[in-house]
């Protein structure tokens, strides 16, 4: 290795923006046909198009050998920065300068053909992503002994299970060895026990001497684990670039909030929105208990109802998404007004107040925030009108769910969700052990089982 | 992580042992120069990529590789009864089948190279939109596999020659010429519809049907002199006429092709795969974007 005592630039980023033009779905031509009579019409109209700035004004330097992290929201321009720097499409200004081999990983599989067998899409996968025919041929054993398929080797790969699908596919991307690494969510994929390897072969290739690696996520204690540096990226601007403690806290507090007016009120009025163009459709929000009573929270398994106060909207044309995530951004549950038939009782200009109502949630223990987004009619491409990124926090407290003194906590190994169960013990077709329902009051035992009981 | 420690499985070789490309990304397109040489990076693709085509082409299927022989003999047949014995259309003293056939080996050529070019974007999507590399090799690939075809059918039609007694002379040497012109018009031809096909795929069925019309209009299973006097110019302006009649006259001694008529030709086969590369290279940045 070269041992300069500073390390040269890898990867510069200098004013990176980029415009799409996005033509509304009902004034765009799909046919030449269509093209060229909507021209003929108006030879001389232009286009109502719409420009939409993923990303504005980017700069950012990456020294030889270091990882950074990339992280924000869904629609922040992570995708279109790395998309840009794999080359696979054009910025509208700027200038990148990578110094060194690229190999972008933005998804795992790219190119495997189902027809082909495991051996044949290792060398086709490993010749896309850009290595020579050696490399692979040297790297061969480990890519199979990593995903563990060696009897299916020559079994074309659409008889795989999904689970070898993706083993297969990650462990050709993971023995990718270009100096600089670009890497998008690939993480994202498999069972637990496969994600940890994977973690731990991102964690030794990141670590691996003078490899530069971009690796976007949203899962923060791998990008904490594996980068030293994070920049975070919000509609389309670097927010934030340091160390990577302190970009995942800037980030965890970061987005539109309402602002709490009294136990269980937020207002959204004077609230500035992200999406430059958004109408204010969004005016409040009230959290109440299925009782009606105003509350910041509830108990675990208790209902909830949410009153989000509107101006202008029009049901069932816009759409009302109303989502709950944890505190780093994870959805834990999304429901919409088009999930269930809505039967229009009178016609009315608009609505002002529009109430969901989830008789029982069954989250654990600790504390949620509520995303609302109001989407423009289902025909017309799906436009958001109004998006608010925690409307409202709510806390749910721990409860005897079980009736046992039993703790369902999102921080242990319990997961987050939890449902009602009963448990019975048998010996020779008789029951001799069961639990009590949630009431106090036994169960009777579950049909189909043994002996009356 | 757990990995820290000393040295990696597997050091890498590539890192620090040669000097490093400097890539420069700057709105609009590539420099020609830097394009190049990632194509030069890149040739390996194209040759993994046109195994994959050729290894997939003929999976599942009962008769395998042997359709390579068989289409061709098919549609040689089919063609040589219409025009020859039905039309009674002329084929300069040759033996209608194998006169038949030894224009199909090369308007097929050209066909297939332009036909599978056209479609080589579209049926890459996921590639295009996941992965950089120029997409002037997704074209180039199919090439591989219609020269594969090629050779196939050249070893028909060369039992053909023999067992009907044709002997060809030294214009033989020529052939490759005659192919490799009829090959850079298709890619050419092929690369320009691929790009346009993107934004619309209109252009997928248009292209069938175009070089559907083009066998009719080149002397594919009549010679040239069906065609009346005056209309020769008209003919001929069809590049790919001239190209058939050298073809042959290559293989069977036909008469030679009026050397005007094939100087065009030549230069508008040229000057195609000059302007197809360039369409697509210019319109590349937009694919990921659209496609």
């Amino acid at each position: 290795m070269p041992t300069s005592s500073e390390p040269a630039t890898a990867v510069s980023v200098r004013g990176l923006s980029k415009t799409y033009s996005i033509t509304p779905a009902h004034a765009r031509p799909i046919s030449i046909g269509e093209a060229i009579t909507a021209r003929l019409r108006r030879p001389l109209a232009r286009h109502p198009k719409e420009l939409f700035q993923a990303l504005t004004d980017v700069s950012l330097d990456v020294q030889e050998g270091e990882a950074v992290g990339i992280i924000g929201r869904n629609g922040a321009g992570k995708s279109t920065l790395l998309k840009i720097l794999s080359r696979i499409t054009t910025p509208t200004a700027g200038r990148v300068e990578i110094s060194g081999r690229v190999g972008s990983l933005l998804e795992v599989g790219t190119g495997f053909h189902p027809q082909l067998t495991g051996r044949e899409n290792i060398y086709l996968n490993g010749s896309i992503l850009g290595m020579k025919k050696k490399e692979i041929t040297s790297h061969f054993d480990s890519i199979v002994d990593f995903a563990e398929v060696h009897r299916f080797l020559d079994t074309p790969v659409k008889r795989y299970s999904s689970g070898m699908y993706v083993r297969l596919a990650f462990a050709v991307a993971a023995h990718l060895e270009p100096e600089i690494l670009i890497v998008d969510e690939v993480l994202a994929v498999g069972d637990a026990e496969f994600q940890k390897r994977c973690l731990g072969k991102m964690g030794e290739v990141t670590t691996q001497e003078g490899r530069t690696v971009l690796f976007v996520s949203h899962n923060m204690a791998a990008i904490e684990s594996f980068c030293a540096r994070a920049v975070y990226l919000s509609a389309g601007q670097l927010v934030s670039d340091g160390p990577t403690r302190a970009t995942i806290d800037r980030y965890l507090s970061d987005g539109t909030r309402g602002d709490r007016t009294a136990p269980g009120v937020w207002d959204f009025e004077d609230l500035e929105r992200t999406q430059p163009d958004a109408r204010k459709i969004l005016v409040g929000l009230e959290v109440r208990s299925t009782e009606g009573a105003l509350t910041d929270t509830i108990l675990m398994g208790q209902g909830l109802r949410l009153d989000i106060r509107t101006r202008g909207l029009h049901l069932p044309d816009d759409v009302v998404y109303v989502r709950i995530n944890t505190q780093s951004g994870v959805a834990m549950m999304s429901f919409e007004t088009v999930m269930k038939q809505l039967e229009v009782l009178r016609t009315v200009p608009d609505y002002d107040l529009v109430t969901m109502t989830i008789p029982g949630l069954q989250l654990a223990a600790g504390s949620y925030s509520i995303e609302l987004t109001v989407v423009e009619g289902r025909r017309s491409g799906r436009r958001a009108l109004d998006h608010i990124e925690r409307a409202a926090e709510i806390g749910i407290a721990e409860c005897d769910v079980y009736g046992s003194g039993y703790k369902v906590s999102p921080n242990g190994p319990c997961g987050v969700v939890f449902a009602d169960a009963h448990w019975e013990a048998w010996r020779d077709g008789s029951l001799v052990a069961r639990s009590f329902g949630s009431d106090g009051e036994r169960l009777r035992p579950a049909p189909g089982l043994g002996l009356s009981g | 992580m757990t990995g820290v420690g000393p040295a990696p499985l597997d050091p890498s070789p590539t890192v620090g042992t040669e000097p490093k490309p400097l890539t420069v990304i700057v709105p609009g397109s590539t420099a020609v120069g830097q394009y190049l040489r990632d194509l030069g990076h890149f040739r390996g693709l194209i040759w993994v990529l046109a195994v994959r085509d050729i290894k997939l082409r003929y999976r599942q299927t009962a008769l395998g590789a042997s359709w390579v022989v068989i289409q061709p003999l098919l549609s040689a047949g089919v063609l040589g009864f219409v025009f020859g014995k039905v039309a009674r259309l002329p084929t300069d003293g040759i033996p209608t089948f194998l006169f038949v056939f030894c224009g199909m080996v090369a308007f097929s050529c050209f066909t297939s190279a332009a036909g599978r070019a056209a479609g080589s974007l579209l049926g890459n999507t996921g590639l295009v939109s996941k992965i950089y590399f120029p997409r002037l090799v997704l074209p180039f690939s199919t090439a591989v596999s219609v020269l594969l075809d090629l050779l196939v059918s050249s070893c028909v039609l060369a039992v053909l020659l023999f067992t009907t007694g044709v002997t060809p002379g030294a214009g033989i040497l020529l052939l490759p010429v005659w192919l490799l012109l009829l090959l850079a018009l298709a890619q050419g031809f092929g690369a320009a519809a691929a790009s346009v096909s993107v934004r619309y795929r209109d252009v997928q069925q248009i292209v069938p049907v175009v070089l559907q019309l083009m066998l009719y209009a080149s002397p594919v299973a009549y010679s040239v002199r069906a065609i009346p006097a005056r209309y020769q110019d008209l003919y001929h302006l069809n590049p790919v006429a001239a190209l058939l009649e050298a073809f042959r006259w290559s293989v069977l001694g036909t008469p030679f092709p009026g050397s005007w008529y094939l100087a065009y030709s030549a230069t508008v086969c040229v000057a195609t795969f000059v302007v197809g590369a360039l369409v697509l290279e210019r319109m590349e940045k937009t694919f990921a974007d659209v496609i």
